[in-house]
């Protein structure tokens, strides 16, 4: 059912006849699409022979694993806040698709994914190369459609891309068979979507519960605000930084949502969750009213939901009505996109400084880096700790570098410690936790951010599970630097059997390849240091160095990442050591 | 999700209002099975209006997970509108079938009277079978294959349950908005919101 079929262009296009594939290549430009992460075969070879004709216009890279290439087109997206589009083949290219959709879909990231099918009348037939890809990637999209005939891709491709970036956005698939790529029809133009009758991108804001919010949070001793993705993901970063000031509420992030406001922002309080700072999770017991803004109450950041913030009321603004009293009920639901319900909301809120509440937090910081920060990020002796290698990393770039981490230690400790003067530059797979995303996600990234230094930090674990993209980086030439903590383990892993199974390493000691010499058959340059004196010069060298570069830093092996609210607990049981 | 306090479960009839698009079952029902729960009774069918189809699903639940599953077939964005009610909010009904040999209705008159108490008509008379269709309650259609069973029941099939809204008019007002291809800001999401807790509505 394609609505968008009702909306007569308003000029009359000149009309055409050409084939699916070109029709969708020009559908493709019209949306104002630059880059395209793909890998051909045969069910999309129509498809690519139409490219070819616009291979100027169009930047194709050409990944080596389709799961590398969707991971690269939500790094695409991410720092820059347009779709990521991916073409992939039909059978094992559309499945291997699935991880970055599902990836997608838990992190709401902006996709369009084509993906060649088997023609129609051998649809059904165990074909060659025929996987039911609408079924099987219909938990993981927000929305799929298979178009077998070419008439109607101007219209698919419109509603994909609608669909892809309004509202809550998502990974959308587009199945398209290869006789409706090859198919001659008479092209109209494409028009861009708008509308469609039974979706909802923006629920309508109720003024009456922004003024309960406002007089909630107007009467509140202990205001704490906890941020996601959602700001980025409304472009409310300036909507959120005003709200913010105005109203002196100090405010933590969740990993989605880290950079929304810089990292040195005097009410920027910190991380939330499992691993995050001591005094967000701490007073996130203790406060009056909780004003969560486009997060969703995942389990990593309130640990045991029985006893999360039973104390507080709770403010919820989300753009997904869905997500409202999911986890956590809210007393005032301020449904709406935050661009639209934060500036509201600022205008009824009083000016107020929480100088005492404030200082609480700061107090607990104190704790947290006489306790944990100060050896993990300035260490005197020993062997180098993750931690120093980001905060050398964190001097040098300034906080303005794009950190692209993996899953593991390596994520957590990005994530905690990374310096963000910019949003959009904390890019990492948060609700799905998918190793091997940083190589691939930092490659998109790039070309996302063109003038800005990216950096993948990832695992000795993580970067074996998509390695073989380093050939991506040698074929486009993109710079991309890239950072292997190397602790000789699926550290994170072994972190909860030393905490919780007795130390019975079971299958984490993981041995790695001379990446310098892997680097080197890629044409990439690299440097292994495992000496604290060579540390600063090494990330000197590479961040000075044009093109890519791969740093694998030997860091000590069995170290934790602290503080943590184990599995279970509440998150006032978060414990330092 | 599901591991509420069984007491508070009841039948819950949600109805949704969709595009017709291939795919969208396999999508609701997935909303149901991931989270492990079993529907009870699935019927599509066309709407009142032309265009609109309409599922009618039923679920042993609590209000509260309920409510949530709503949002979340809501969020599907073929999916139209999606409304929840308890038994009591509904005319509803269950149609089935009940193939018995011929002979034995022939011959004992008590099986004939018993057809007739239980509402029974007879659909299809052969020499060697009759098929006899009942419509009615859960209750009502369990308790005719009780009674058949030692006269040589052959064949029972129940259907879908099929619903309707007692207190339906507004939302039939509101999806008629939904045909205008082009909704004016005057539609108001919210108008209903405050009209009934068993209202869902964005
Ligand atoms: C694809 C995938 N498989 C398995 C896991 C489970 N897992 C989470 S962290 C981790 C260890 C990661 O090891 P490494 O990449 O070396 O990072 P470290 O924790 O040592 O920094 C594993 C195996 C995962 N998150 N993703
Ligand atoms: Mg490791």
């Amino acid at each position: 059912m394609l609505t968008q079929e009702k909306h007569a262009p308003e000029l009359t296009k000149e009309e055409k006849t050409i084939s699916g594939g070109e029709a969708l290549i020009l559908g493709l430009l019209q949306e104002g699409v630059d880059t395209i992460f793909g890998y051909p075969g045969g069910a999309i070879m129509p498809i690519y022979d139409s490219l070819y004709d616009y291979r100027e216009a169009l930047n194709h890279v050409l990944v080596r694993h389709e799961q590398g290439g969707i991971h690269a087109g939500q790094g695409y997206a991410r720092a820059s806040g347009k779709v990521g589009v991916v073409f992939a083949t039909s059978g094992p290219g559309a499945t291997n698709l699935i991880t970055g959709l599902a990836d997608a879909m838990i992190d709401s990231t902006p996709l369009v994914c084509i993906t060649g099918q088997v023609f129609a009348h051998l649809l059904g037939t165990d074909a060659f190369q025929e996987a039911d890809v609408i079924s099987i990637s219909a938990p993981v999209t927000k929305w799929n459609y298979q178009v077998t005939d070419a008439n109607e891709i101007p219209a698919a491709l419109a509603k994909a891309f609608y669909i892809a970036k309004s509202g809550r956005p998502g990974p959308v698939v587009l199945d398209i068979t290869k006789n409706a790529q090859l198919q001659q029809f008479n092209f109209t133009g494409h028009t861009p979507c708008s509308h469609i009758r039974s979706y909802r991108p923006t629920p309508i804001v109720r003024r009456e519960y922004i003024e309960e919010a406002a007089a909630l949070i107007n009467q509140a001793k202990k205001p704490f605000v906890l941020w996601g993705q959602g700001v980025m993901l409304g472009s409310a970063e300036q909507e959120f930084k005003a709200f913010i000031e105005k109203s002196g509420i100090p405010a933590a992030w969740t990993i989605m949502g880290a950079g929304a406001l810089p990292s040195d922002h005097e009410l920027n309080v910190g991380m939330l969750g499992m691993h995050g700072n001591y005094g967000p999770n701490v007073l996130t017991n203790e406060c009056d009213v909780l004003i969560a803004i486009g997060m969703r109450f995942d389990d990593r950041v309130t640990g045991r939901l029985d006893k999360y913030a039973k104390q507080a009321q709770v403010v919820h603004l989300d753009i997904d009505p869905s997500e409202i009293d999911k986890n956590v009920k809210a007393t005032v639901p301020v449904w709406g996109d935050c661009k639209e319900t934060l500036p509201l909301l600022t205008q009824l809120v009083d000016a107020k400084k929480h100088e005492e509440w404030l200082q609480k937090f700061k107090d607990y910081t104190a704790q947290e880096v006489e306790q944990v920060i100060q050896d993990e990020l300035f260490p005197t002796s020993g062997e180098m700790t993750m931690g120093e290698v980001m905060q050398q990393l964190n001097e040098l770039t300034n906080g303005d570098a794009i950190i692209v981490s993996d899953v593991g230690q390596n994520q957590m400790v990005a994530c905690r410690y990374a310096k963000l003067n910019h949003t959009r530059s904390n890019i990492t797979s948060g609700g799905l936790g998918t190793m091997g995303f940083a190589l691939p996600a930092a490659i998109g990234a790039k070309f996302g951010a063109p003038d800005r230094t990216v950096v993948a930090f990832a695992g000795d674990g993580g970067i074996q599970m998509t390695i073989q993209e380093l050939g991506t980086i040698m074929q486009s030439n993109v710079d991309v630097k890239i950072i292997i903590v190397n602790n000789q383990f699926l550290g994170m892993v072994r972190q909860w059997q030393q905490l919780f199974h007795e130390r019975r390493y079971s299958f984490v000691d993981i041995t790695s390849p001379d990446y310098i010499k892997v680097a080197e058959g890629y044409g990439i340059a690299g440097r292994k240091i495992s000496e604290r004196e060579n540390l600063r010069g090494a990330l000197q060298e590479m961040l000075a160095h044009k093109g890519s570069y791969l740093l694998e830093v030997m860091v000590t092996k069995e170290n934790n990442v602290f503080p943590m609210v184990p599995q279970g607990c509440s998150v006032s049981e978060i414990r330092l050591k | 999700m599901s591991n509420q306090n069984h007491i508070d479960r009841q039948e819950f009839n949600i109805t949704v209002y969709t595009e017709h698009h291939v795919g969208l079952l396999n999508r609701i029902a997935t909303i149901f099975s991931r989270r492990k729960m079993n529907i009870e009774s699935l019927n599509t069918s066309p709407s009142e209006i032309e265009g609109i189809h309409r599922f009618n699903i039923v679920i042993n639940e609590t209000e509260e997970v309920i409510r949530k599953l709503t949002r979340q077939i809501e969020k599907q964005v073929e999916v139209l509108k999606v409304y929840y009610h308890t038994n009591e909010d509904v005319i509803w009904q269950e149609m089935a079938l009940y193939k018995v040999p011929t002979d034995v209705i022939a011959e004992k008159a008590l099986v004939e009277r018993l057809l007739r108490e239980n509402g029974a008509r007879a659909v299809v008379i052969r020499k060697d079978y009759t098929v006899f269709e009942t419509t009615g309650h859960r209750e009502e259609t369990d308790n005719l294959i009780k009674v058949l069973q030692p006269y040589g029941l052959i064949e029972f099939v129940r259907s879908a349950r099929i619903a309707i809204i007692k207190g339906s008019e507004g939302f039939n007002r509101k999806l008629r908005e939904f045909e205008v291809a082009e909704p004016s800001d005057e539609v108001k999401e919210n108008e209903y919101l405050n009209t009934g807790e068993s209202i869902f509505t964005m």
